[in-house]
């Protein structure tokens, strides 16, 4: 790793299983920038966090020199542009970067909640109907893949980009969904041939491999983070 | 303006998610054709192509390239039509940046609050009268004494809340409020907004998107 000398003071306020969190952590490594990496206690908020996110009260948090930057795809961004020297994260083409921007926004938007839904639906219908739009949203991506990376390994090129680290953040949650709904195909080697490719070489990308945790450790988690929505909506 | 474009925006005059790609194209004085899209009753064959995804206005069509999703449309109109000493919607300063960013995303949530007024009924249009308030009195506390949050021009943050004035006379009437009341200082500036000709032309009649909003609570069969 570079040393940090002229970077500044880079702290990230976060926990390991969140994907959104993932996404600066994959970021700052493709930057070469060390960073402190504050982990917050389950089920509990830092003052630290309610402090430099007063807003939404979530993680990740950037903070650089004590400024805090909220919103994962919003650091990201950040990190692109303060450390411009290192490889670049957001196209360089307008339009290629509104492609970019678009499409981090509907995994954020459309794609992510059905995650949510299918891990924590309280009947079988609902989870099958967030499983469907689970695919939906699939087909789509794989329809982006194809057509964003040229027949290039990422969807940024020759190396990962802004919709790499949107989406492939969501990998490890994506399979151990995968074997919670009991050997759902979200990856289809039919359906979804392309992303199926993108996902194993993300995986293994050296900016990667070592933020993404293993599919177990996420099932491990997911039970318990489930477990407290349930509670939650049960006591609402 | 040598360079033969071609600009086309997809809209429906009451989204202020279009009102704001139509200040943005205003303020930068970029020529454009603009095509109406009955969103709620005909969603046409030009919509489902350039936006097959979400199915929704505004969509800029530049050059024959469809760009979705208003806060991106507007960031594009920024980094593209640049120079000339045509006005910046986003700071050049990184952190700012992101200052601009988080907010205009956070903005996003204040039409949903402001839904529940409107489309809902019951406890939700409570729940959703303390959110629209909260959020809009925190919005007005970033203001400041500045006059635009953009700082002494109208910036990225201006363009992504200033749509909403023309909403306000519907929450209101809907949620029985005066927002003119809570928020004084937020109101003061969405006028000094509206002496610009870019967000002027931009925003409809409050009173029309009220009736607006009649028909469609007929339409979704909520009891007015």
């Amino acid at each position: 790793m570079a040393n940090n000398n002229n970077n500044g003071d880079v702290k990230l306020i976060g926990a390991w299983p969140s994907p959104f969190v993932m996404r600066p952590r994959i970021a700052l490594n493709i930057k070469s920038v060390e960073y402190e990496f504050l982990q917050e206690q389950f089920g509990s908020k830092s003052d630290l966090l309610l402090k430099s996110n007063p807003v939404h009260k979530k993680i990740p948090v950037l903070l650089h020199n004590d400024k805090p930057i909220c919103e994962s795809n919003i650091i990201v961004e950040y990190i692109d542009e303060v450390w411009s020297a290192g490889p670049s994260i957001l196209p360089s083409d307008a339009h290629d970067r509104a492609v970019a921007r678009f499409w981090a926004a509907y995994v954020d938007e459309k794609w992510f909640p059905n995650v949510r839904g299918a891990a924590a639906a309280s009947s079988e219908e609902a989870k099958n109907a967030a499983v469907d739009q689970l695919k939906e949203g699939m087909a789509l991506l794989e329809g982006a893949y194809v057509e964003i990376s040229k027949g290039k390994d990422f969807f940024g090129g020759e190396k990962i980009g802004f919709i790499d680290i949107a989406f492939g953040s969501m990998l490890a949650w994506l399979r151990a969904l995968q074997v919670m709904l009991g050997g759902v195909k979200l990856l289809d080697e039919e359906k979804t041939p392309g992303l199926c490719k993108w996902a194993a070489k993300f995986s293994a990308d050296p900016a990667v491999k070592d933020v993404l945790p293993e599919t177990e450790k996420i099932i491990e988690f997911a039970k318990l983070l489930v477990a407290k929505i349930k509670a939650a909506a049960a006591s609402s | 303006m040598g360079k033969s474009e071609e600009v086309v925006l997809l809209n429906y005059w009451p989204s202020p998610y279009g009102m704001r790609a139509m200040i943005a194209l205003a303020e930068k004085g970029v020529q454009y054709e603009y095509v109406s899209v009955d969103v709620v009753n005909n969603k046409t064959q030009l919509l489902l192509q350039m936006n097959p995804v979400h199915k929704k206005v505004p969509v800029l069509i530049h050059n024959g390239s469809p760009v979705c999703e208003s806060l991106v449309i507007v960031q594009y109109i920024d980094e593209l039509w640049a120079g000339d000493a045509k006005p910046v919607f986003l700071p050049s300063d990184p952190y700012q940046r992101a200052q601009a960013r988080f907010w205009a995303h956070y903005i996003d949530e204040i039409f949903e609050f402001g839904r529940k007024i409107w489309i809902k009924t019951g406890e939700e249009v409570e729940k959703g009268k303390k959110e629209l308030v909260d959020s809009l009195k925190l919005m007005e506390s970033q203001l400041g004494d500045k006059p635009y949050f953009g700082g002494e021009e109208l910036g990225y943050v201006d363009i992504a809340l200033v749509p909403y004035y023309s909403w306000f006379y519907t929450y209101e009437q809907f949620g029985n409020i005066s927002i003119e009341a809570e928020c004084p200082k937020l109101v003061d500036w969405a006028k000094r907004c509206m002496k610009k000709e870019s967000v002027n032309k931009a925003l409809p009649d409050p009173v029309k998107v009220h009736d607006f909003v009649v028909m469609l609570r007929k339409k979704f069969g909520v009891d007015s």
